[in-house]
């Protein structure tokens, strides 16, 4: 197991390459979820909003 | 008016589409992802030359054909847009656009660390290096340009020509190894014949690469459903789909 994590003396390299890789795919993840929730959110919001200005009028 | 129609129809039919799809996606993305680690890092046995840095290619390699792939899809995208004016394919092109950027980037961040131990320099000016940090300037111009304009589709016209324009770059980054004498090795997977790598390398490697594209795959069915919220939350079926669960 320290053999494996040791990477033949490029340690280094090689697990920040894979944490690098990691730690940018799940920002990705990350932001592309709170897209789309503040999305959801918006336009629950104007459609509500949209409503309002509708029903006084009936 | 048709056209009014065919477009929102095309959006709502997309958006159900991309709902259904994404978590599938998601799931073989995470699949691939475990399987294709587990054999690049643990299987795989050691390059004869490289050493165990090799391995930075399960990431290096997947994150610069992405970089690649996904700008061919930001361009066609956007020549659709311009031709035919979907909003659809706009929001594939501006969704796609930080996705890729953010896979440019990581080729050319693990590239310096592999390049540094093999080579002795994070960076180099080579033909390959220097054509790939040019395709990271496109991404981020393309943003730029998408946000600079008051009108957004002004905004999406201007940026969607850039896409255009910029794909010339994409045939010299692949060549780049065979046109100039480069630092960087030469292509071994997709070389006209056998791949000179053996099995035990190349298959994490192509598993790795899908579970890449099934990330994207994944991220784009995400923001374009955010997209189509964000546009067409006038329309009947958006209304019904957010109000129906609490009526």
């Amino acid at each position: 197991m320290s053999e494996f994590l040791h990477m033949g003396g490029y340690a280094f390299f090689v697990w920040s390459s894979f944490g690098l890789t990691a730690v940018v795919l799940l920002l990705n993840v990350f932001f592309a979820r709170s897209a789309l929730r503040r999305a959801r959110l918006h336009a629950l919001r104007r459609i509500k909003a949209l409503e309002a200005e509708r029903a006084p009028k009936t | 008016m048709y056209l009014w129609i065919h477009k929102l129809g095309s959006a709502r039919y997309f958006y159900a589409f991309a709902r259904v799809v994404a978590p599938w996606l998601a799931l073989l993305c995470a699949l691939l992802m475990a399987v294709g680690l587990y054999q690049g890092l643990w299987l795989a046995p050691a390059d004869y030359q490289q050493g165990e840095s090799y391995r930075i290619m399960y990431v290096h390699v997947p994150a610069a054909w992405m970089s690649m792939f996904v700008y061919v899809v930001m361009a066609l995208a956007s020549a659709v847009s311009l031709i035919w004016h979907i909003k659809l394919a706009d929001w594939v092109a501006q969704v796609s656009a930080p996705i890729g950027a953010s896979f440019t980037l990581l080729a050319l961040a693990t590239g310096c660390l592999w390049g540094k131990p093999m080579w002795g320099a994070w960076w180099v000016w080579d033909a390959r290096l220097t054509s790939e940090l040019i395709l990271l300037f496109l991404y981020l111009g393309y943003m730029a340009l998408s946000d600079a304009f008051d009108n957004p589709s002004t905004g999406a016209k201007a940026a969607a020509i850039l896409a255009l324009v910029g794909v010339v770059n994409i045939p010299i980054i692949h060549f780049s190894v065979e046109w100039w004498h480069t630092l960087h090795q030469g292509a071994s997977v997709t070389k006209l014949g056998k791949p000179s790598m053996p099995a035990s390398m190349l298959v994490p490697l192509l598993i790795m690469a899908l579970a890449f594209k099934a990330y994207y795959g994944t991220l784009l069915m995400w923001g374009v459903q955010a997209k189509v919220l964000e546009h067409e939350y006038r329309s009947k079926w958006v209304r019904e789909l957010l109000m129906g669960g609490k009526r």
